[in-house]
């Protein structure tokens, strides 16, 4: 029973009929979503007593930065998905979320250059988290660069997808060690905020935006991955009358 | 890698014989195309040199940036080196023959892959004191150097050999390489340069050096594996 | 040698948008050689790949002795010898160093072995000089030669005749009939008919 539901999930055109349904209901929840924070985290959140108004844009760089490592992992996972049991559909989805996880990775590192610019008075400080961030975006533009130079398309799958599942390895070794050397040399303050806790009315913005960025991620991912199936399957017959629909 | 170790399987070729057979034939190679060894070692050489030259020759500022120096000098160079691991192999056909030689191509690459370190990276670790020396470390230093660059070196062969077989059959390969492993290895610069610092300085540099250990136990184990799928993604 | 045969159960393979298997069947017994014909592409070298397990089916399995190879490739590669089109030899080793690193990698080789595994092929003369210096024929001759000390029951062969004169063709066919006649099984692509008796596999344009 539960390998039916799993083989139907690996067939492209059912994938492609499903996104397509569901893109709608992403797509407007996010906008929701990302409107109700930003009114909460922007206009209604009390100042922060040591930063003033500067902290709000923890309101994108945190979202950002949690999104940049999730998708990473839904990348690493769907890899593995693909390279084990050999889906291709599975393929599809890893090769949707990479450039959807470096535009975050890369969102949260401008967001946090602008933070630190107003907290250090510099455009960039070697602070462990945007170091970590910006290694994370080298490993994102490996994934992409390792596809983009395999020609075939089946290797090149599977190729990085042996690089996602090294690089989801890495990443805690990658993390820690950033920690750690950031701890042994005099480290810039860490970007926080004022208070050891967030009272609520700085906290709940912050988790319904968290929620709008995945909710965004899903339906940008559902474009993408209809995107990409319809380019890998262009000889089938199904895509032929998807197009025309 | 499979069952014990010393068990004989049914070629009567133990792993342990296969794997000495494998290192043998890649020494008796490498010394035989004895100029492309030393490319690696000239370029480590170079790159220490344009310190001095860009920053002061003064040993006194030298010395502050001379673990770094060395390590990322040796970094760059384990990649130069990289480049022969596989690519021979993959080209004349012998790497195909391994897939299907009946023994664990995880452990046959292993056993390559130190091969290639003892001709890339162990002559590193053995240089890598003298560049020290010339960028005015104190000589009671030459231990940790040593002992840190030849750890280091151990995993950077190893990820570097994950980066080698994901980029078999990619043309001028050289930018991606660097692309791929380097990220992987920041852990391995990180840990290095520590120990080598506080070597310089005098110091106990033994925390560090577990931790280059450390990750050099985890790609001694988890590297070939890797490689191995990439290697056979390769052939398909 | 050994009671194993050769099985492709409805082989489809894909190389990108191209279908090049369409569904092959066919079964190969001990004693008995396959030739596989074809145009240029017709997918006789994906065919070899796939039934030595190097490239993975969309559908349909090899099985060797009844057991899908998938289910232990390693066990499956210690019956099977595969020589693609290139000699598989390193040009920088000599052909004796060569079988003695390729060969002894699955069985111990004596070095009386290799010595009379080369005087079988001619190569007495240029056994010890390096690979680079050897025309394209001699580099196919010892890669017969490791063929034949292999000791595998199953040789998987792509085009074999390549390059070699017309003594060398003899020597090869003699080999394959030798094998053939102990009990082994040999699946060769090649472009024109082998000059012994065997079955006949086209794969068409």
């Amino acid at each position: 029973m539960a390998w039916t539901w799993f083989h139907r999930l690996g067939s492209p055109p059912h994938v492609y009929a499903i996104a397509r349904r569901l893109t709608p209901w992403f797509g407007w929840a996010a906008a929701v979503a990302i409107v109700a924070g930003l009114y909460g985290g922007l206009l209604l959140a009390p100042p922060d007593y040591q930063q003033g108004d500067d902290f709000r844009i923890i309101y994108v760089h945190a979202p950002s930065a949690w999104m940049s490592l999730m998708v990473y992992t839904t990348m690493a996972v769907s890899a593995a998905v693909g390279l084990i049991w050999r889906m291709k559909v599975a393929h599809a989805f890893a090769a949707s979320c990479a450039p959807i996880g470096a535009s975050f990775t890369f969102a949260a590192l401008v967001t946090g250059s602008l933070w630190g610019e107003r907290m250090w008075g510099t455009y960039w400080e070697w602070d462990p988290r945007l170091t970590s961030e910006l290694i994370l975006l080298f490993l994102y533009l490996g994934y992409m660069g390792l596809r983009s130079a395999v020609g075939d398309i089946q290797r090149a799958d599977r190729a990085s997808a042996v690089l996602a599942v090294v690089g989801i390895v890495n990443v805690p070794i990658i993390h820690y060690s950033v920690l750690w050397w950031n701890s042994l040399h005099q480290a810039p303050s860490v970007m926080q905020l004022g208070r050891p806790t967030m009272p609520a009315a700085m906290l709940v913005p912050l988790l319904i935006m968290l929620l709008g960025f995945t909710l965004l991620f899903v339906a940008l991912l559902l474009v993408r991955v209809r995107a990409e199936i319809l380019d890998r399957e262009r000889a089938a017959s199904w895509v032929a009358e998807a197009v025309a629909s | 890698m499979g069952a014990s170790i010393l068990e004989v399987g049914r070629t009567g070729v133990s792993p342990i014989a296969a794997a000495q057979r494998m290192v043998a034939r890649d020494l008796r190679l490498a010394f035989r195309k004895r100029g492309q060894l030393v490319q690696p070692l000239a370029f480590f050489a170079i790159v220490t040199t344009l310190f001095p030259l860009a920053v002061s020759p003064e040993l006194s500022r030298l010395r502050d940036v001379a673990p770094g120096v060395i390590w990322v000098a040796a970094l760059l160079s384990s990649l130069l080196g990289l480049e022969f691991l596989f690519r021979d192999d993959a080209h004349d056909g012998t790497l195909e023959q391994h897939a299907l030689s009946g023994q664990s191509l995880g452990w046959l690459l292993f056993a390559k892959t130190v091969a290639h370190w003892l001709v890339t990276g162990v002559p590193l670790a053995l240089m890598a004191p003298c560049a020290g020396l010339a960028l005015g470390v104190p000589l009671a230093s030459i231990g940790g150097i040593v002992a840190s660059v030849a750890l280091g070196s151990v995993t950077l062969s190893m990820i570097g050999a994950i980066g080698a077989a994901l980029t078999l059959g990619v043309r001028r390969s050289g930018a991606l390489l660097s692309l791929l492993t380097l990220p992987l290895s920041m852990p391995v610069l990180i840990f290095g340069a520590r120990a080598t610092e506080l070597a310089v300085k005098g110091l106990g540099f033994a925390p560090p050096l577990y931790l280059l250990a450390a990750l050099a136990v985890l790609g001694v184990t988890l590297a070939p594996l890797a490689a191995a799928v990439a290697v056979r993604i390769s052939l398909e | 040698m050994t009671e194993r045969s050769l099985q492709a159960e409805n082989l489809h393979l894909w190389r990108g948008d191209r279908h090049v298997l369409r569904g092959l069947e066919f079964s190969v017994h001990p004693g008995e050689c396959l030739q596989v014909t074809g145009a240029n592409g017709s997918g006789k070298t994906s065919l070899l790949r796939t039934l030595s397990g190097l490239m993975y089916p969309e559908e349909g399995a090899v099985c060797w002795g009844g057991v899908d190879i998938r289910k232990d490739l390693v066990t499956f590669c210690l019956d099977l010898a595969y020589i693609g089109h290139e000699p598989p030899l390193k040009v920088d080793l000599s052909a004796r160093e060569n079988l003695h690193y390729w060969v002894g990698l699955r069985r111990a080789l004596s070095r009386h072995e290799i010595d009379s595994g080369l005087d079988r092929v001619g190569a007495q003369q240029w056994g010890a000089r390096p690979v680079r210096t050897l025309s394209a024929g001699q580099k196919r001759r010892v890669a017969l030669a490791g063929l034949a000390l292999m000791g595998a029951p199953l040789w998987l062969l792509d085009e074999p005749n390549t390059n070699l004169d017309s003594e060398g063709q003899h020597l090869m066919t003699s080999l394959i009939c030798e094998h053939v006649a102990g009990g082994g099984v040999v699946v060769a692509a090649v472009h024109q008919p082998l000059a012994l008796s065997a079955r006949s596999l086209d794969l068409g344009v």
